[in-house]
């Protein structure tokens, strides 16, 4: 796959920490995020949200919106010209509801105003009658309740058998898990700007992470063909998972044609958090059979997540959370189900990790459990069962590449570990609060390991799409892959000048009316699959270069090369720089990639599923005042599988900015319901790490090339979410001895059971 | 209810007029007056992305009203840079050391750094944690927005 014709060392190429192309415009906030845009004659748009989790709708009275001044329309489920429901995978959610609401903050109507305090008082205006029902909002209560939606209560039971299921060890652990429902709470909340076209058609500049299953959805709803609706990527203030899923696409178009004007829309932070999936909430009981030594015998496992109102990617979520329920580890028999069900709480779909991330904190609680039960060192249990190429998942399936996770725990446990905390009140847990003594404070460590699948699976004919466009030395990439922090435009430029030779690389807009699709930036698949497709197009356009030099020339193409930048023949007669090998013509390529194939999981839970895999390893170190419940958490090491660097930098900042998010779940970060009612959806109740929360973070890189992955690189951006927050827990187990069972750990989980 | 006021940011005076007069500093900034640098991530001061300097005060703007601004001076990011170096110590700072990624929550870092910077010259690793505190980053973790601190410290800023 990888192309040794051009490997030697390429300015600003692959595997330089090459700085990013809009980093000095994001500096000095002339970069242009979706809800930056302008246009003439702009509306504000707003959405009215259910008040009620659970409730049959009465009627909807929109006319004291309508006599508010300034309002230019008010539209309901009435106005939706084509589909009334759409969903990422299953079209089960309306565009408004109309006859009941499943969930608290369920969109109902929405305005286009002169200004967002008309919008909000139009919004406020509307008055809606409910006829509240009794909701379920108990995960396990789903199974027997009575139908939610026409579709059922479950949305996928995950079954998984191998081996023996009767099989037993001489050790054997059991143990009950939580964690809660997180936010991804990417800084730039959910905003749209709709311009009706002269076509009958609409533009939309949307932040999103896959503009073209956004497209086809909003299509569907306003009843028009595909190409009348077009899609432009703006800036996108991260993304996480949360925009995976449609929000306001549809609504935001729908009253931009009924205007005939444009109209923006962008959420507020409070809305926000009703706009979007969240992580699903898991209940999962875990039973360990080893032997004496440790090694796994069996793992039974029964997880339960929370899928909420709508389905999203809750099949897709469970699959992940069961398969990778014994996490990295060699085991040769398993009983593992793994379900996912509708509830009356806000919809889950995707977050950073997406199931690997729940079953984590249980496999990993449940080593623990078996190495103190074994008398073993957690870090050696972990050892000695570690998965490895060539070894079976639970699914069956060898994993064929590189999996190193025996080398990503032996390169955490070298990092050195933090010295004492300073005597200073601010290093310590509670920080500014001064509440903590020096004397009252216990350091712990703690690890974990985890593993998660590469790109989509279970036979997803997963593609993606994109273009090269050289002349006189200027190449243009083509890709509707969407940037959303994460750093492809820094990676398509770099491969670009890598394959091509030349400096003078420009990625452009990302939008839907001329490319394809590059699918999700979701999954860790762009750098794989873009990645991938941008390489292709920029080797088809370097062999029609040569191709048209061996023509001009009359030279066999077989001995022309492009080295260093230069088109070279073998014998030195041909020796031209790109950028002057063709004047004036244009060479032009679009390619798509595909991954290798892969196969639904059958009756058992078998199957070759996954494409492939990363592992890291993370090691916590935190500081508890037990009495008091406070953690402070001091440094985090990893050991990472990545392939290859491409870009170290970038690879580094996923790293932080991942275990940030892990941090956050392990101590501070749930959204807290109330049957079905958020209870603190804004920054000042739901809370992220700070700069004061975030620990010091130390990483080394494990580069085993991947076989088949274009360049050997995976993809960075899930494990460091998948297990950091599972390490953090387990050093408050062993700074407290405390049986913690659920994430994140609140205070009183500490302070009222020391 | 609305009035005509003058808001003077970034050393020039702009006429506000039609406005209503629940505007926050925030909104007049990026629907009125064209500098959309500063962000709306909260808007109720816990996020920071909105930073902006009035009368010297680092303050989240979307917690002034913009006609209590009058008569303040008031900069914003896109002040920052002069004409002849277009990026300042901290700016080229924060690209240098990868402090950007999505770069919704930069232009406030950005801010606030400076801020720092003009009133603590060598701020110690807690010094500069706390100065940044109140600006929320989901993308970085902040490794790299600490070392481009660290650098732009090293480069005299």
């Amino acid at each position: 796959m990888t192309d040794a014709a051009t490997r030697t060392r390429v300015a600003r190429g692959l595997g330089e920490s090459v700085l990013r192309p809009d980093g000095a415009a994001k500096t000095q906030g002339r970069f242009a995020f979706t809800s930056d845009l302008w246009a003439e004659g702009l509306l504000w748009g707003r959405t009215l949200r259910s008040a009620e989790a659970c409730a049959r709708i009465r009627s909807i009275d929109t006319g004291p919106a309508w006599r508010i001044p300034g309002v230019a329309a008010v539209v309901t489920a009435d106005d939706v010209p084509g589909a009334a429901t759409y969903g990422l995978d299953e079209p089960d959610q309306p565009v408004f509801a109309s006859t009941v609401v499943r969930y608290s903050g369920e969109p109902l109507a929405a305005v286009a105003a002169d200004h967002p305090e008309t919008a909000r008082r139009a919004i406020e205006a509307i008055v809606v009658e409910y006829e509240p029902l009794e909701g379920v909002y108990e995960p396990e209560q789903a199974f027997n309740a009575a139908p939610i939606h026409p579709a059922g209560n479950v949305y996928r039971h995950v079954r998984i058998r191998r081996g023996d299921s009767e099989a037993s060890g001489a050790v054997v652990v059991e143990g009950v898990y939580e964690v809660g429902m997180q936010d991804q709470a990417f800084m730039g909340p959910e905003s749209g700007l709709a311009i009706p076209a002269e076509d009958g058609g609409v533009e939309l500049f949307i932040s999103t992470q896959w503009l073209h299953v956004d497209r086809d959805q909003v299509a569907a709803c306003l009843d028009l063909p595909p190409e009348k609706v077009r899609l432009t990527l703006s800036g996108v203030g991260g993304a996480f998972g949360a925009r995976e899923d449609v929000s306001l696409q549809v609504h935001v178009c729908l009253l931009a044609l009924k205007t005939g004007r444009p109209v923006r829309m962008v959420y507020s932070r409070e809305e926000s958090f009703y706009g979007h999936v969240h992580r699903h909430p898991a209940r999962m009981w875990m039973r360990h059979h080893a032997g004496a030594d440790g090694t796994l015998v069996k793992v039974e496992a029964r997880i339960v997540l929370d899928g909420g109102a709508y389905q999203s990617t809750s099949t897709h979520v469970v699959a992940n959370a069961t398969c990778f329920a014994p996490g990295p580890y060699r085991v040769p028999n398993v009983v593992l189900d793994g379900y996912a069900v509708r509830t009356n709480n806000p919809p889950c779909g995707a977050m950073r990790g997406f199931g690997a991330v729940q079953a984590c904190f249980a496999h990993e609680g449940q080593m623990d459990k078996l190495a103190a039960a074994c008398g073993i060192d957690p870090v050696e249990i972990r050892r000695r069962n570690a998965l490895a190429h060539g070894d079976r998942l639970a699914t069956g399936q060898v994993v064929e590449g590189t999996l190193p996770t025996l080398e990503c725990i032996d390169a955490a446990a070298v990092l050195p570990l933090p010295p004492p905390a300073p005597d200073d009140w601010i290093a310590r847990p509670g920080g500014a609060g001064r509440t903590s003594e020096a004397s009252d404070v216990r350091r712990g460590v703690g690890w974990a390991v985890g593993i998660k699948n590469l790109m989509y699976a279970e036979g997803s004919d997963d593609y993606s799409t994109a273009g090269c466009r050289l002349r006189d030395g200027f190449a243009v990439i083509t890709s509707a892959a969407a940037e959303v922090g994460q750093g492809f435009v820094t990676l398509a430029g770099q491969i670009g000048r890598e394959v091509l030779g030349i400096d003078e690389v420009t990625l452009a807009a990302a939008e839907t009316a001329t490319v394809g699709s590059a699918g999700s930036t979701s999954a860790s698949r762009q750098t794989w699959m873009s990645g991938g497709a941008v390489e292709a197009a920029c080797i088809a356009v370097r062999q029609r270069l040569l191709e048209h030099v061996a023509a001009v020339r009359r030279i066999p193409l077989e001995e022309l090369a492009l080295v260093d930048g230069r088109v070279q023949s073998a014998d030195g007669r041909v020796d031209v720089a790109v950028a002057d090998a063709a004047p004036g013509v244009v060479f032009e390529a679009t390619e798509e990639f595909h991954h290798g194939l892969t196969h639904p999981l059958d009756v058992d839970g078998q199957g070759d599923a996954h494409v492939a895999f990363a592992v890291a390893c993370h090691r916590a170190v935190v500081d508890v005042d037990a009495g008091l419940g406070l953690v402070r958490v001091v440094q985090i090491a990893t050991g990472q599988d990545v392939g290859r660097a491409l870009n170290p930098l970038a690879v580094q900042g996923q790293i932080e900015g991942g275990i940030a998010q892990g941090v956050g779940l392990a101590v501070m970060e749930e959204i807290v319901l109330e049957r079905g009612r958020i209870r603190n959806p804004s920054f000042t109740d739901y809370l992220i790490p700070t700069a004061l929360d975030m620990p010091e973070v130390v990483a080394t890189l494990i580069e085993q090339p991947e076989p088949g992955a274009p360049f050997g690189a995976k993809g960075v951006g899930e494990p460091p979410t998948v297990s950091s927050h599972a390490a953090v827990v387990a050093a408050i187990r062993a700074a407290t001895g405390l049986d913690l069972r659920r994430c994140p750990v609140r205070p009183e989980d500490i302070a009222l059971h020391s | 209810m609305s009035e005509r006021y003058t808001l003077r940011v970034n050393g020039r005076a702009h006429e506000v007029d039609g406005a209503w007069l629940g505007e926050s500093l925030l909104y007049v900034l990026r629907e009125r007056l064209e500098l959309p640098g500063s962000k709306a991530g909260c808007e109720q001061g816990e996020c920071g992305s909105c930073s902006v300097l009035v009368d010297g005060q680092l303050v989240c703007s979307c917690l002034v009203l913009a006609a209590a601004a009058v008569d303040t001076d008031i900069v914003t990011v896109e002040g920052l840079g002069g004409p002849d170096d277009p990026l300042t110590i901290v700016q080229d700072a924060f690209v240098g050391e990868g402090g950007v990624q999505c770069g919704f929550c930069t232009p406030g870092l950005v801010m606030a750094v400076h801020d720092l910077l003009a009133r603590v010259p060598a701020p110690t690793d807690l010094d500069v944690r706390e100065a940044v505190s109140g600006n929320l980053c989901r993308c970085t973790g902040y490794g790299r927005v600490l070392a481009a601190v660290q650098r732009a410290m090293g480069s005299g800023a």
